[in-house]
C-alpha cells in the first residue's frame, strides 16, 4: 500500500510540475530574472503548493502518525550551519545556469532530450561525490 | 510579459505538488523533497528505505508523460545552456542540494510548510544566489 501511494504521489507530483511550466527551464530563467521580463508563474507554483502544504501539514502532524506508517520521519535539525547557507547558495548557482532543480530535471526525463538525461546525470554524480567524499 | 495562462497553469500545478507533498507526508510520513528521495535512493543507509524513492521517481516520469499524453504538449521545449555548462550545472544542484539538505520541493515546499528555520534560510539562499547568477549570467557576460 505504501509502495502504491509512492507511485500516485510521484505521479501526481510529476503531472502537477509538467502543467505548471517549471519543467520548462525558460520559465524558471525568467523567473529569476528581475532585471530583465520578469516570469512570476513560478511564484504562483510555490504560491500554489504551500496552500495546500501549510494547512495540510498541520493538520496531518495533529494526527500524531501518518495512516500508514508508525511514525513521521522529518527533519530534527534547527541549527543554521555553514554547510546549509554553502550547500544552498552551490544549487542556487546552478539553478540559475540551467534553470533546472532537480524535480522538474527528473520528470523531464520523460522527454528523451539528450541535454536532460546529461543534467540529470551529472546531478547524480554530484551526489554521489558529496556523500561519499565530501560529507565531513 | 503578462501571461495570465501560464500563471493560472502554475497555480494549478502548484496546488497539486502540494496536494502531492501532503498526501506522501499524511499516509507514509516521508517529506516529498526530490533531492532528498533522489539522493537517498542513490545511496540509501537503510535497505528497506530505498524501494519506495525509486517508486516514486518512476511515478515522477511518469506523471510527465501523462501530461505530454494528456495535453498534448511537451514538458520542455528548449535546453537554454551548452552541454558543458548543463553538465556544471548539474554538478552544482547535485552536491548542492545534498550539502544543503533540500532543494525547492523539500526546503521550499514542505520546509517552509513546517516552519523551519533551516528551510526559512535554505530557500531565501538558493533564491537569492538563483537571482543573482541569472543576473551574471544574462546581463553581464550576456548569456552562457
Amino acid at each position: 500500500m505504501r509502495a502504491l501511494i509512492a507511485v500516485l504521489v510521484g505521479m501526481l507530483f510529476g503531472f502537477g510540475l509538467s502543467l505548471s511550466g517549471m519543467t520548462e527551464p525558460l520559465r524558471v530563467l525568467g523567473f529569476l530574472d528581475l532585471a530583465g521580463q520578469w516570469d512570476p508563474t513560478l511564484g504562483f507554483v510555490m504560491g500554489g503548493a504551500l496552500m495546500v502544504t501549510l494547512p495540510g501539514f498541520w493538520l496531518a502532524r495533529r494526527r500524531g502518525r501518518p495512516i500508514l506508517d508508525s511514525g513521521f520521519q522529518l527533519p530534527t535539525r534547527r541549527d543554521l550551519d555553514r554547510r546549509l547557507i554553502i550547500g544552498t547558495g552551490l544549487f542556487g548557482i546552478g539553478w540559475g545556469i540551467a534553470g533546472f532543480c532537480p524535480g522538474p530535471a527528473i520528470a523531464s526525463l520523460s522527454s528523451g532530450l539528450p541535454m536532460v538525461l546529461a543534467f540529470a546525470a551529472a546531478m547524480a554524480v554530484g551526489m554521489l561525490v558529496h556523500d561519499r567524499l565530501l560529507n565531513r | 510579459m503578462v501571461d495570465t495562462a501560464a500563471w493560472m497553469r502554475g497555480l494549478a500545478g502548484g496546488l497539486m505538488i502540494g496536494l502531492a507533498a501532503l498526501s506522501l507526508l499524511l499516509f507514509n510520513g516521508r517529506i516529498a523533497g526530490v533531492s532528498g528521495v533522489l539522493g537517498g535512493a542513490l545511496t540509501g543507509s537503510m535497505a528497506g528505505d530505498r524501494a519506495w524513492r525509486w517508486l516514486f521517481l518512476v511515478g515522477l516520469v511518469v506523471g510527465a508523460l501523462v501530461y505530454t499524453l494528456v495535453a498534448g504538449r511537451p514538458v520542455i521545449t528548449a535546453v537554454p545552456t551548452s552541454l558543458g555548462w548543463t553538465l556544471i550545472a548539474g554538478l552544482l544542484v547535485g552536491v548542492g542540494t545534498r550539502m544543503g539538505n533540500g532543494c525547492t520541493s523539500g526546503h521550499g515546499v514542505c520546509g517552509l510548510a513546517r516552519f523551519s528555520g533551516r528551510s526559512l534560510v535554505g530557500t531565501a539562499t538558493f533564491m537569492l544566489f538563483g537571482f543573482v547568477t541569472v543576473f551574471v549570467t544574462r546581463h553581464l557576460l550576456g548569456g552562457l
